[in-house]
């Protein structure tokens, strides 16, 4: 009767699981106290001891038994798997698997793409959500906007995918287009407006890039050299590297601003939007960064509204205007939260697996690490090539994650 | 020369009139007190000269230009934040060079101001400090320091000792003192609530209640003659007695008797209409002195005695619904409880209000 009825089915296992874990901290506290080290007899008050310093271990027991079992356990035998060979019934092969794997060109297209999706979607959800908290902070409605911006986080990657999948979406031209992005699309014709909106906007978006980079490197320049003492080595090799990021923007934007006016575009055709080499990764990106901007955007402004409204009287007194404002009062203030609203969105950027699952499968070159895991894990049938590509994910999100931690801890204290 | 000016300077929020008509003219190198219980507006008009509230009626004149419509940095003043609002991400130097920065000065010209207010303050070893790295003291050092590089007109203090303690507050407000002889020229608006700060600070007070300024002037001006009840009680601790009594004899000397027999005769002139009228009779605590006899001006029940040494404070039954009468005298005195004393002030100690609570020496 009840397999016929999922409703109850669930209810039934509900009431069994919540009534198991009770009966567990019940009955183990039971017998621990009057079986194990009994508050009786001549040993009362040592027994009494005792069975409290055993007591942590018996409410830690359930949570460190299922860690140990399903993620402690499986890190060690994807180890051992990412070092043998399936079709050679087990054996062991030492690194063939990360050789072969290093051999193929998809490895590396995923490997490219994930770093890809590492710069760009947490810089882009962040930024994004820091813009939307601090605009958002003294409107009245500023929290209906804030809604709307948090509501993707309710949705899940593949509904997400799925919606933007009918973005994308493609009609013969002769049809009506049902993807927007389509629709828009064939309404540029080449004319005086499509080159404003398509070209001359976006040469004047690229310039202002280009010259933010240069303004904001010159900033960093000047403080650098004016207070030169005290400064670390750290502090300077974090320059540097910003520097060379710096002119790598100004080049690529001014390149792109450039590229723009020598592209034929297409117009009056539908495009196939996800089978557009490399832009295609920005499409699929464009997903998470719509899922995760709310996220910053929440974490964010709790810790914009936490900045003391007296220090940004103070700047106002000495002089700053709003931009200064936000990036040398309140920006530096929140530096912290920034940090761990990065790195958390950083994770989740080095696991994406679902996005592009159900919108590419990892076809024209849009391959992720944790898709191409998949396909040679469940689709190639091949353990040793799955366990190695996993063991380069795990090696990629350590670092991250014990910074992570350590700077949300950093922010608790 | 006037330094600062309000002209009927009113502020109001959507209906609500928090402050109406205040007409002030500060001198340069006055240190003005700004005065009055919580809720008065003390603070909306400091925040208002600052320029972080909106004036919303009248003209705010400093050095004789029109600031109402200019930012707060434009207004050549500096303020000092009660919470002290130091950046918490800049050491003391960055604090202090903040506002030069901003204004674009050269690196010489920002490096000697923030040198000279360090050694000013004794911050120069604490330079290359975050804030949180200081006490409470040098926490306010270093906001008055960051006030004190700007080099303003006016200076604006928004109860600035409020978050120390209290061996702490007393140290800083001698600091402040020492400050203000050694910038002899600068002008100073200073917020507070605690009377003794601005007894022992201020050139001139301003005593602001309900929205409105009660008095101004010079300390001592105030203790001695406050223009009415709400001053006479505000400043002075314990707060004066108010008596409720009836004028018997008007003209260039006056007369009143009071319900339990006592009177008393002022050397404050009233006129003849004012003959058996109802008036208050102010009294402070410490200008009473025991008496025998006849001839003495109020009479009570002792309740409660406070004996601290130097003085002793005495609580007296209140008659009726009429507060309670205080007495401080000076030393130790034996006094039982529930003892039927007579008390008597000099007459030129004694202050008269009429019924509506305004001193007969401000009558116009």
């Amino acid at each position: 009767m009840l397999s016929e009825n999922p409703a109850l089915l669930g209810l039934a296992t509900i009431i069994l699981g919540v009534g198991a874990c009770l009966g567990y901290f019940f009955l183990s506290n039971l017998v621990l106290d009057k079986v194990v080290f009994p508050a009786r007899g001549k040993h009362a008050g040592r027994n009494i001891n005792r069975a409290n310093m055993v007591r942590p271990w018996l409410f830690l027991f359930p949570a460190l038994f299922a860690l140990g079992l399903y993620l402690a356990y499986p890190v060690f035998e994807t180890l051992r798997l990412s070092l043998t060979d399936r079709s050679l019934g087990g054996a062991f092969v030492g690194f063939d698997n990360y050789r072969q794997m290093m051999n193929e060109a998809k490895f590396w297209e995923a490997l490219r793409n994930n770093m890809l999706w590492l710069i760009v979607v947490p810089a882009i959800s962040t930024s994004f959500g820091l813009l939307a908290a601090q605009l958002t902070d003294r409107l009245r409605w500023g929290n209906l906007a804030k809604s709307l911006i948090f509501m993707p986080m309710a949705i899940s990657f593949v509904g997400a995918s799925v919606i933007f999948k009918l973005i994308y979406d493609t009609r013969p031209a002769d049809q009506n287009q049902i993807g927007v992005l389509n629709a828009i699309w064939l309404k540029f014709d080449g004319g005086a407006g499509s080159i404003f909106v398509l070209q001359i906007l976006p040469t004047v978006f690229f310039l202002a890039v280009a010259g933010l980079a240069v303004f904001s490197g010159w900033g960093m320049f000047r403080d650098g050299s004016a207070s030169l003492r005290g400064r670390s080595l750290w502090q300077m090799s974090l320059r540097v590297c910003a520097a060379v990021l710096g002119l790598w923007l100004v080049w690529a934007s001014i390149s792109a601003a450039v590229g723009i006016w020598f592209v034929e575009l297409p117009y009056g055709e539908p495009q196939t939007w996800l089978t557009i080499p490399f832009w295609n990764n920005f499409f699929l990106m464009a997903v998470l960064i719509w899922i995760q901007t709310g996220f910053a955007m929440v974490i964010l402004s709790a810790a914009l509204r936490g900045i003391p409204e007296e220090t940004v009287e103070a700047a106002i007194v000495d002089g700053a205007n709003p931009f200064q404002i936000f990036f040398k009062i309140k920006v530096p203030q929140i530096m912290g939260t920034i940090v761990v609203v990065w790195t958390t969105i950083t994770l989740t950027v080095l696991k994406v697996f679902d996005i592009v699952f159900a919108m590419t499968n990892g076809q024209w070159e849009t391959q992720v690490l944790a898709n191409y895991m998949y396909d040679k894990l469940f689709r190639s049938n091949d353990w040793g090539v799955g366990s190695a590509s996993a063991i380069v994910i795990m090696l990629l999100v350590t670092p991250i994650l014990v910074w992570n931690v350590h700077n949300a801890r950093k922010e608790m204290r | 020369m006037t330094s600062l000016s309000l002209k009927g300077v009113s502020k109001a929020y959507g209906s609500m009139e928090v402050l109406r008509d205040i007409d002030l003219d500060i001198e340069q190198g006055e240190l003005v007190v700004f005065v009055g219980p919580s809720g008065c507006g003390k603070s909306t008009l400091l925040r208002m000269i600052a320029g972080l509230e909106k004036i919303t009626g009248g003209t705010l004149d400093i050095d004789n230009v029109v600031v109402n419509d200019l930012p707060p940095a434009q207004r050549g003043i500096a303020m000092v934040f009660q919470s002290y609002a130091l950046y918490p991400h800049m050491t003391v130097y960055d604090n202090m060079a903040f506002s030069l920065k901003l204004a674009g000065k050269s690196r010489q010209e920002i490096d000697t101001a923030v040198r000279s207010a360090a050694d000013m303050l004794q911050l120069s070893q604490y330079l290359d400090r975050l804030p949180k790295a200081l006490s409470g003291g040098q926490r306010q050092r270093v906001a008055i320091g960051r006030a004190i590089v700007r080099d303003p007109k006016v200076f604006l203090f928004d109860e600035p000792l409020s978050n120390l303690d209290a061996a702490l507050r007393v140290a800083t407000r001698i600091e402040i003192a020492q400050l203000k002889e050694s910038m002899p020229d600068s002008t100073m608006i200073y917020v507070t609530h605690d009377q003794v700060e601005a007894m022992t600070l201020a050139t001139r007070i301003v005593v602001l209640h309900g929205g409105g300024i009660e008095q101004v002037g010079a300390p001592l001006e105030l203790y001695e003659r406050p223009a009415n009840t709400f001053v006479a009680q505000f400043i002075g601790s314990p707060a004066m007695n108010l008596i409720e009594a009836k004028v018997t004899e008007t003209g260039p000397r006056t007369s009143v008797i009071m319900a339990d027999g006592g009177h008393a005769t002022l050397p404050i002139p009233t006129r003849a209409e004012d003959q058996g009228n109802a008036v208050k009779l102010g009294v402070r605590p410490e200008d009473l002195s025991l008496v025998e006899g006849d001839d003495f001006l109020v009479s009570a029940d002792v309740e409660i005695i406070e004996a601290l040494g130097e003085t002793t404070v005495l609580y007296f039954k209140p008659k009726s619904d009429a507060p309670a009468l205080i007495a401080k005298l000076p030393g130790i005195h034996q006094i039982q409880r529930g003892t039927h004393l007579k008390l008597i002030a000099a007459p030129e100690k004694l202050h008269l209000f009429d019924e509506n609570g305004v001193s007969f020496l401000y009558r116009s």
